[in-house]
């Protein structure tokens, strides 16, 4: 069996050094050895982005990069977003529109939409269409979840 | 998943040593987002990963007035957030903002598409269509392709055991030119191209007439379809819906698609045509400096 | 009183909502409530938007093994040996499991809330005995240190198959000449009770008989009959089904898992295993979609099995793949259907043939389908026949009202087609012929207060009807649809916490925000805030039965159980305040404003006596527990606007609205969400929803990327109109809201494309292709 490395990272503004092998996705890491449940597996390649995270200042989905890739890199995952004393904007705006119903799919949608807004402060809504395109929900139909990404938009530019 | 071993090479040669040192069981890994699902679903069941994306020569993205040179490894993202070469190369911005969501564009590169050599690959017909050519490094050192011949059927390409793709090179971008990519999916997004087409033109100063075409269709063959025919069609031709249909035809005729869960022939075949035809009218309406409201997936 | 033709309505915005969020207000009646119908923040919110939450799959327990399942990739086969040996002998595998490591089940039905399953059947599909019948049966299985050993050493198992032709098409398994499936399945004919003798895949006929259907017809000016045909598609959950049981030395297995019934995993667990219900506890996680897809077990039992062989707790997670391949999908279909209408558009018959895929086992939802077919309408004389066929793909289930999409998909179209003949307004026929109470279903249910014709009055009111829609080829097409809605088994204890907050559990597991629409029920009776209640859903050791989340029931039964637990607290706050005053408890009375009055101008706030429970005889707990029989069914009517490319046959669609009956919305914000989930899910299985089977039964788009659910970019805003004509049977009036809105939307959006096209589709999907098809053969 392939050896396993050691991998040195910075995940949510920390410094951390974890043990991986080759074979292991950064998805599955990141749940199973660093206990970071909150990115969730939907589909295992790239088409439900329930396991996006932020590497390196872009959205990825976990599921499709090998852990061992993370060498020096930068992580953002959805336990690093809210702020010590509350929530962040856009957690707050999911919560207020009712923008999640059974929430599988929530955490992935909140590392797009904060991908989005530090790259697009006020995005239309065809913007926010487009670009959570690569985040499935089967619950909400997607109303919802763009009127709370336009309200984070506003708490955002506000 | 199955067992591999990992390594990162810094530099082109250690890559190609690593390639060629192990040419049956070796992947060159780019963005990964083919090659890791491939490896889970053993597509492909290689023995060493080489992560090309630390080497400076793949991660180029160098616009001049000679031409474009894009590295093997540049993620989609950077290709059309570069507004000098989405406007210059529109069809190839075009190509990398529907490959995948957004996350796959972070990660996804145009030389991993090429390399991957999937019929309805959604960049290589801008590849052909804006005249590019891929640059091969390997043991026995380097060597160049036009991209329509690169891909030698459905997975299958010119790379010869330990070679691996450097760069792309783009020629300049004509006074007069515009270039659109365009393909057919039943969603808006997230979805294999059922039809593809790429295609750049170069008009006159007028910009009444064709100075030049270049036309190329995704999943319609067993490879990314370069159609001579139909650019021939246009060159030389005033701009006029005559012309435009002589090129869909010639599309069309030159598709030689299959049946399967994404098409059907007749369907295949027909959008061959009808993509063809829109396709050209973007790329004078850019080439024009024409606003047409093209949204993406319509 | 009034006709309700007489009645006076008009539609405004629902308070708190967006301008698209609109409901149907009669004038002079507003319900009137302090809690119910306001937008609180769901309880488990906060948990959910920063990764805390914990579903099925991130239960960590020491010692814990993964799994992985083996599966056939045969649609038909026997299985002539399995060797596990190799398996078995790879370093880091704790155990291998096959059926034989099962106990052995018996031909017995088991009702799951959702549907009636065989336990001969479950037993085989959860590890297929001496045949497989789909690709992706689950064959066998091992527990190991990590799931990448588990799955080489699945991978060395040996597995000899007598490969044997698939059938995939209900009308050719129903055929003479079709491999049967199961050579134990005999006709089961009913309501009549009747059984065949001979194997057949046709595992029901189900035959409902109304009226002279005969003279019916004769009577009619116009009969329109026509052929439908549905493909297999997916409930289409995110979350991939999960399963974590420890069997312990002791007997008692725990089985941690997501499900939409933790009593329902149980029995089956149970049932499966051989052991009784009291020594199985499932703790549910939470869940990531269900949509009727998470009710019967896969993976649980066979972890139990494996951490029985292995002594370990053992996790079983599927991938996406494996969802679609192996769980239950819901039925493709054939249809023909025909009804007669008069010279003044009144229907005089109908007459339905309904061909359901079974899947590999009997028990699709035709029932259901026969039942709901012509359910939007006063139909006075029916005959209804519906089929179970069993086909080699995988044992289908219950999705978001199963079987009812089906048929409106046909009873829609035709009533579409009846309006383009007759030149009459759809708005108008389904005013005119829609069901109210009193009127007798074909299959002899007769109708209690129901709001069919207030859902067409919404849509005669909205702004998206009256609003012309122009251009070329663009279209706008309306339909209705029905579910019966459900009751049954719910329990809630409430716990009154002395700082005047009440805890409240259940046994209900909380997909789309029942926690929040629960408590706000109990937070109404005791005039609290919701915010006030604080609900958590616990395991089956820590609550009574409570069946599925499913069926639209648990907002109405476990609301009911919360309002019979608020309603208990009430009465035994009544004693303690009467003990404090000194006075009979009947003197005492729960009013307005969470107080309590007493004799001689006595008050004291619900706050206050919650405070003085330990001198008054200690911590208060109200219990509630029903079985609710008073369920109100619901109908809905939707507006599609679609623009049909000619050129491609791509239709996008350019504006929505789902109109639909809650009888009372209590958290109006996830009744708009279930409307608009629901329409999402109707429109993707209208547009693009399939599942592709080779002619050798194997499944060719086993992922997200060509099982095409929509993305948000395919989808337009969804407008809603709450309609809420209260169910008698509920304190507040409600009637559940989650299945009703996937029932309308493939026959609102055929309709469309026909307004835009000239082309009536009548097979699902509408994908580009078969569009295109139509268009070009109508031209020609």
């Amino acid at each position: 069996m392939a050896k396993q490395r050691i991998v040195s990272t910075s995940i949510n503004g920390n410094p951390v050094e974890f043990l991986a092998a080759p074979r292991q996705t950064l998805l599955e890491v990141l749940r199973d050895n660093l206990d970071l449940i909150g990115t969730k597996e939907g589909c295992s390649n790239g088409n439900c982005g329930a396991c996006t995270v932020i590497f390196n200042g872009r959205p990825v989905d976990s599921c499709l990069v090998l852990a061992v890739e993370a060498e020096g890199g930068e992580l953002e995952t959805i336990e690093g977003v809210a702020p010590t004393d509350g929530l962040h904007v856009i957690q707050d705006a999911f919560l207020g529109q009712a923008a999640l119903q059974c929430g599988i799919c929530t955490p992935g949608f909140i590392m797009s939409t904060k991908a989005l807004l530090e790259e697009n402060a006020s995005p239309s809504e065809d913007e926010i269409r487009f670009h959570l395109a690569g985040n499935l929900c089967r619950c909400t139909g997607y109303d919802k979840i763009v009127r709370a990404v336009q309200q984070a938009a506003e708490g955002v530019t506000n | 998943m199955r067992d591999f071993e990992y390594e990162a090479p810094m530099s082109l040669d250690d890559a190609v040593a690593l390639l060629s040192g192990n040419p049956a069981a070796a992947k060159p890994l780019a963005g990964g987002t083919d090659l890791i699902d491939h490896i889970r679903t053993r597509r492909l069941e290689p023995d060493l990963v080489v992560d090309v994306k630390k080497i400076p020569d793949l991660n180029v993205l160098e616009f001049g007035d000679d031409g474009l040179r894009l590295g093997a490894a540049v993620p989609c993202y950077r290709i059309y957030g570069d507004p000098q070469v989405a406007a210059a190369y529109s069809a190839l911005a075009d190509s990398c903002r529907i490959i995948g969501g957004t996350q796959i564009q972070s990660r996804a590169s145009v030389g991993g598409n090429l390399c991957n050599s999937g019929p309805a690959a959604d960049s290589t017909p801008s590849l052909i269509a804006l005249g590019a050519r891929v640059v091969i490094a390997g043991p026995g050192g380097r060597r160049e392709v036009a991209a329509e011949d690169f891909c030698t059927g459905p997975g299958q390409n010119v790379l010869e055991s330990g070679e691996l793709v450097v760069e792309i090179v783009f020629p300049a971008r004509p006074a007069v030119g515009g270039s659109h990519y365009r393909r057919f999916i039943p969603r808006n997004e997230m979805d294999i191209a059922v039809v593809g087409v790429g295609a750049a033109v170069e008009l006159d100063e007028s910009g009444q007439s064709f100075v030049s075409a270049r036309i190329a269709l995704a999943a319609v063959a067993p490879t990314p379809l370069y159609v001579e025919a139909a650019g021939a069609a246009l060159s030389g031709q005033p701009v006029s819906d005559e012309a435009i249909a002589a090129a869909a035809d010639a599309a069309r005729e030159a598709a030689t698609p299959i049946d399967d869960m994404r098409g059907t022939v007749e369907f295949r075949k027909h959008i061959s045509g009808v993509l063809t035809d829109r396709v050209i009218r973007e790329a004078v309406a850019r080439a024009r400096g024409e606003e047409t409201g093209y949204r993406i997936g319509q | 009183m009034a006709t309700v033709e007489d009645r006076q309505f008009r539609v405004e915005p629902f308070p708190g909502g967006t301008p698209g969020n609109q409901r149907l207000v009669e004038e002079g009646r507003l319900p009137d409530y302090d809690v119910v119908g306001t937008r609180p923040i769901r309880h488990d919110g906060t948990d959910k938007v920063t990764g805390r939450a914990r579903y099925g799959a991130d239960i960590k327990l020491s010692g814990l093994l993964q799994g992985y399942v083996l599966r056939s990739p045969h649609a038909h086969a026997r299985i002539v040996s399995i060797d596990t040996s190799k398996a078995a002998e790879v370093p880091g595998v704790h155990a291998v499991c096959t059926n034989a490591d099962m106990p052995s089940a018996d031909h017995r039905a088991g009702d799951l809330g959702e549907g009636i399953v065989d336990w001969y059947h479950l037993n085989q599909n959860v590890l297929a005995n001496d045949k497989v019948l789909y690709t992706g049966h689950a064959v066998a299985a091992v527990a190991a240190d990590s799931v990448h050993i588990a799955e080489e050493a699945a991978r060395l198992i040996e597995v000899e198959y007598e490969v044997l032709p698939p059938v995939l098409d209900v009308r050719e398994a129903r055929g003479a000449d079709a491999p049967v499936l199961n050579d134990d399945v005999r006709t089961d004919l009913q309501p009549a009770g009747e059984t065949g003798d001979t194997p057949t895949n046709v595992a029901k006929h189900f035959h409902y008989e109304k009226g002279d259907v005969d003279a019916g017809f004769a009577a009619a000016e116009l009969v329109i009959e026509r052929e439908f045909t549905t493909e297999t598609v997916h409930q289409g959950y995110i979350e991939p089904h999960t399963a974590t049981a420890f069997w312990s030395p002791d007997g008692k297995i725990t089985v941690w898992t997501s499900t939409q019934g933790s009593f329902m995993i149980r029995m089956q667990v149970a049932e499966l295993l051989d052991v009784p219900i009291s020594k199985v506890k499932v703790v549910p996680m939470e869940i990531g979609g269900g949509f009727g897809g998470k009710i019967a077990v896969y993976l649980q039992p066979v972890a139990a099995v494996l951490s029985k062989l292995s002594g370990r707790p053992v996790k079983l997670n599927m991938d996406r793949s494996n969802v679609f391949d192996a769980t239950g999908p819901t039925p493709g279909s054939y249809m023909k259907v025909k009804i007669g209408v008069d010279a003044e558009g009144k229907i005089t018959a109908g007459e339905a043939e309904l061909l359901f895929e079974a899947g590999a086992f009997p028990g699709s939802p035709i029932n259901p389908g026969c039942m709901c077919v012509f359910a939007c309408y006063d139909v006075p004389n029916g005959r209804i026949d519906g089929y179970d066929i069993c086909v080699n793909k995988p044992r289908t289930n219950a999705y978001r009202a199963p079987g009812s999409t089906h048929v409106a998909l046909a009873t829609e179209t035709i009533v579409d087609e009846i309006c383009e003949a007759q030149g009459i307004c759809p708005v108008e026929f389904r005013l005119k012929n829609a069901v109210k109470e009193g009127d007798e279903r074909v299959d002899g249910v007769t109708y209690p207060p129901v709001g069919m014709w207030e859902t067409i009055k919404a849509v005669e009111l909205s702004d998206h009807w009256q609003s012309p829609l122009e251009g070329p080829n663009r279209g706008r097409g309306i339909a209705s649809g029905f579910w019966f809605n459900f009751g049954g088994n719910s329990v809630v204890a409430a716990t009154v916490n002395e700082d005047g907050t009440v805890s409240l559990i259940e046994g209900s597991t909380d997909i789309g925000g029942s926690r929040a629409s629960v408590a706000m029920q109990l937070a109404e009776i005791l005039g609290i805030a919701a915010e006030d209640v604080t609900p958590t859903v616990v395991d089956t050791d820590s609550i009574g039965h409570t069946d599925v989340t499913g069926g639209s029931r648990t907002c109405h039964a476990t609301g009911l159980a919360a309002i019979k637990a608020a309603e208990d607290i009430q009465a035994q706050l009544c004693q303690r305040a009467a003990m404090l005053w000194d006075v009979e408890s009947e003197q005492v009375e729960y009013g307005d404003g969470a107080t309590l009055t007493g004799p001689e101008g006595k008050t004291i706030s619900f706050q206050e006596i919650a405070g003085k429970l330990t001198q008054t005889g200690g911590p208060v707990v109200g219990r509630g527990s029903v079985n609710a029989d008073k369920h109100g069914g619901a109908f809905g009517t939707h507006i599609a606007d679609v623009e049909v490319d000619p050129d491609t046959g791509k239709v996008q669609v350019l504006r929505y609205t789902v109109v639909q009956d809650v009888g009372t919305a209590i958290h109006p914000s996830y009744v708009e969400g279930q409307m608009q989930g629901g329409a999402a899910q109707g429109i993707g299985w209208a547009l693009n929803e399939e599942y592709h089977y080779g002619d050798d039964g194997r499944l060719h788009n086993a992922s997200f990327l060509d099982y095409r659910i929509p993305t948000c970019y395919d989808l337009p805003d969804i407008e809603t109109i709450i309609v809420e004509v209260p169910n008698p049977g509920h304190p507040f009036g409600v009637r559940g809201v989650g299945e009703v809105p996937i029932v309308p939307p493939p026959a609102a959006m055929a309709n469309a494309i026909f307004r835009a096209t000239g082309v009536r589709m009548r097979s699902l999907p509408m994908s580009p292709p078969k569009v295109l098809h139509e268009l070009l053969s109508s031209d020609g």
